[in-house]
């Protein structure tokens, strides 16, 4: 019994869809670790349960599948951890396939293709309390005898929902004293042909008649809300307006944290400049360690109140509607429908967005949208964009009640907007010349009331994954930028700000003559480069090149200073660089983890270049020619 | 969860004309409303880069085998496309494209 000391892994594998992951949070809780697979931007869920009988468990929670022969990212490390195969995971010695109760037909057949692997397995038949409520008769000892593996209900979303099911895992051990790591071995398993699967499925349509009693109605819940959401023109409406209300939330409530970040770093940074004395060090902690943080974590709200409307809507079922709402028109642009959500998140944030890119099955569809998602208008220009705008774009009304200052905003999203539909297109015509729309299939699962509890889960791991990024890669940026930035020091009696005798400043002259003609002076050139590392870190760094006193946090002030400098016709071509510019190294960074290419990363960094260039260039030269510069 | 009493139709193949033998078409053609059971799956040709068996196995996947219940429910508004299908007891939305592979026979007749 000694190998029992160690815990057991058990893995929870099931089709999407089925509340695995519901099931997966009502049995550990928040004692779980969201981390990715060693090689494999996968993310890994893993989580501790005690079992009645005192046993530990590790259950790790699979991406949803509807077959072992994988398909996308997701449903490769699936296969790999069943089968034993991933390298650096331990085998799972006990399988326990979720499966929601009121869908039964494709998960039967799921079981029925696990069984071939010889691992111990538990079927889990989940929300069976909507099943039974909507006059589903299911007879557990038949399907267990028609199956030849243990059955039981759950219910995740209730307190006690579980108690049958970690029985049943206990007595699974105890039974056949499960060692915790098993060797590999995929049994009889082998990757089944379409007559194979055939077979399989009329084997679990068979078993479905005989131990379950369907009621004579789909859920018409469900049904009443489709015929209004999915209505072709209606239902595009209703995503509009979903849409809107996202944004304006995003905007609005995240205000108030956002400034509470703001002046917390603010006051930190203050603070260091009384504990430490002026130098090197007091400047690498306040300008380089402090500033750099807190310029990437003021994004912190917006990703979760993005995320919290998206996980909502994901967790009601709404999402794949959006995604079929979205499919033909993405689908024009060579998009896939699944590319709907990972876009979306871009409006935060590319990060989050191209880290969601990885349920697309086909790689070509995932590197389009990776290669798009960074034109998408990131929450980092919006600092930029207002300080331009408010200090350009006069403001008043046109056509009655438009502000002109806000019709710029929007336009300057819009053009993001299409012109990721255009490059992705542009990718698919032009360079890969062949047709690139992966199939789309996808299970509009029947609506749940969202879980308050999974929801709040789920935004507090995207708030550590964020966290964890901010700190490792996002945050040696930083380090990297201040260095350009202040190295070498200014020298004694220096009468310019320093950062004109750093590093970044030589690079910003250097590069003056190369974009002379698209407007952009030296001070801007400069601006430039610390706003690699986050866009709206070249709002601070003007302010630093103009040697304005807290120009950061008064943008008025700065605005006014721009004015005197700048024409407009240089303005309009700095907001239409910003629109393209490849200005954010973090982005790049996971773009290279996410592609494993540097050829595609180089490829979307000089294409994003060009844009920007050729952007900026074309909007200096024809204000010039309207007379504005 | 309580939602109230069901108030779909519960007349079927109520399109279908009487008289007419009701003649197999396929899914990726059948108008909203379309109701029946799948006679057969078969892809014909390689599309999106993928072989035709693999196309034909992800159909399967879904629940789209011979003798499953269909439903079209939706469609989408630029060339109708792509559906929502009932299968079963499963929506599924695909493409008309794919539905092509699959042919239906509607309910009576």
């Amino acid at each position: 019994m000694s190998e029992l000391a160690l815990p057991a892994r058990v893995a929870l594998v099931g089709n999407p869809n089925s509340g695995k992951t519901a099931l997966f949070n009502a049995l550990t809780g928040s004692r779980q670790k969201v981390a990715n697979y060693p090689g494999v931007t996968v993310e890994r869920k893993e989580g501790a349960v005690v079992t009645p009988a005192g046993l530990t468990v590790r259950l790790i929670d699979l991406p949803g599948t509807y077959s072992l022969r994988a398909r996308s990212l997701d449903e490769i490390v699936t296969r790999d951890i069943v089968l034993g195969r991933l390298a650096g995971e331990d085998v799972p010695g006990l399988l326990v396939c979720v499966a929601d109760a009121t869908n039964l037909r494709l998960a039967l057949r799921l079981v029925l293709e696990l069984k071939r692997v010889g691992r111990p397995m538990i079927f889990a038949l989940n929300m069976f309390d909507i099943a039974r409520h909507r006059g589903f008769e299911i007879d557990l000892d038949r399907l267990s005898a028609e199956l030849g593996v243990p059955v039981v209900a759950s219910v995740a979303v209730r307190r006690g929902g579980t108690r049958d099911l970690l029985a049943r895992i206990d007595e699974v051990i105890s039974e056949r004293g499960l060692p915790p790591g098993l060797v590999a071995t995929e049994g009889t398993w082998s990757e089944p042909n379409a007559a194979e699967l055939r077979a399989t499925q009329r084997q679990a349509d068979r078993i479905l008649d005989a131990a379950v009693k369907m009621p004579g109605r789909p859920d018409s819940f469900t049904r009443r809300v489709d015929r209004v959401v999915l209505h072709p023109v209606l239902g595009l409406v209703i995503l509009l307006v979903i849409l809107f209300l996202m944004f304006q939330a995003v905007f609005t409530w995240a205000q108030a944290p956002m400034d509470l970040i703001k002046s917390g770093f603010a006051g930190l940074g203050a603070w260091a400049g009384v504990v430490l004395p002026e130098g090197w060090l007091l400047s690498f902690v306040r300008d380089g360690v402090i500033s750099g943080l807190g310029s990437v974590l003021v994004f912190l709200p917006q990703i979760l109140t993005l995320f919290f409307f998206i996980l909502l809507l994901e967790d009601f079922g709404y999402m794949a509607r959006a995604a079929f709402l979205m499919d033909r028109i993405m689908g024009g642009a060579g998009l896939h429908g699944r590319a709907f959500i990972p876009l979306l998140s871009s409006f935060a944030c590319a990060i989050p967005g191209i880290m969601a890119t990885r349920v697309i099955a086909s790689r070509r569809g995932r590197l389009a949208t990776i290669l798009v998602a960074p034109l998408m208008t990131c929450s980092a220009r919006i600092p930029v964009y207002t300080l331009i705008i408010a200090a350009f774009v006069p403001a008043r009304t046109v056509l009655g009640w438009f502000s002109l200052q806000g019709l710029v905003m929007f336009g300057l999203y819009a053009v993001g907007i299409a012109s990721a539909l255009g490059m992705s297109w542009a990718l698919n015509r032009l360079l890969w010349r062949s047709d690139p729309s992966d199939p789309f299939m996808l299970e509009l699962p029947d609506y749940k009331r969202p879980v308050l509890k999974n929801v709040a889960l789920g935004l507090l791991q995207r708030g550590q994954i964020f966290l964890h990024r901010a700190g490792t890669t996002i945050f040696s940026m930083m380090v990297v930028i201040w260095v350009l930035c202040s190295v070498p020091p200014a020298p004694m009696g220096a009468t310019e700000p320093a950062i004109d005798y750093s590093l970044a400043a030589r690079i910003g002259q250097a590069m003056e003559p190369v974009l002379r003609p698209v407007g952009f002076n030296w001070q801007i050139d400069v601006a430039l480069v610390p706003g690699m590392a986050a866009r709206e870190v070249a709002v601070a760094a003007l302010g630093t090149v103009y040697a304005i006193e807290g120009a950061a946090d008064n943008p008025a002030e700065l605005g006014r200073t721009l004015t005197a400098h700048w024409s407009l016709a240089t303005a309009l071509a700095l907001l239409a660089w910003y629109v393209f510019a490849p200005q954010c190294a973090s982005t790049l960074a996971v773009v290279r983890r996410e592609t494993n290419s540097w050829k595609w990363t180089a490829f979307l960094f000089s294409y994003m270049l060009g844009l920007a260039y050729l952007a900026a260039f074309v909007t200096y030269h024809a204000a010039v020619a309207f007379g504005a510069g | 969860m309580d939602f109230g009493p069901e108030d779909m139709p519960v007349a079927a193949g109520s399109a279908s004309n009487d008289g007419t033998t009701p003649g197999a078409q396929a899914l990726g053609s059948a108008p909203v409303g379309f109701k029946g059971r799948i006679r057969a799956v078969g892809v014909a040709a390689d599309d999106h880069g993928l072989t035709a068996a693999e196309i034909e196995r992800r159909l399967i996947e879904l629940g789209f085998v011979e003798g499953a219940r269909v439903e079209v429910l939706h469609q989408g508004l630029f060339g109708r496309d792509p559906i929502a299908v009932r299968v079963n007891e499963a929506t599924i939305a695909l493409r008309r494209r794919e539905g092509a592979a699959i042919l239906v026979e509607p309910d009576g007749g």
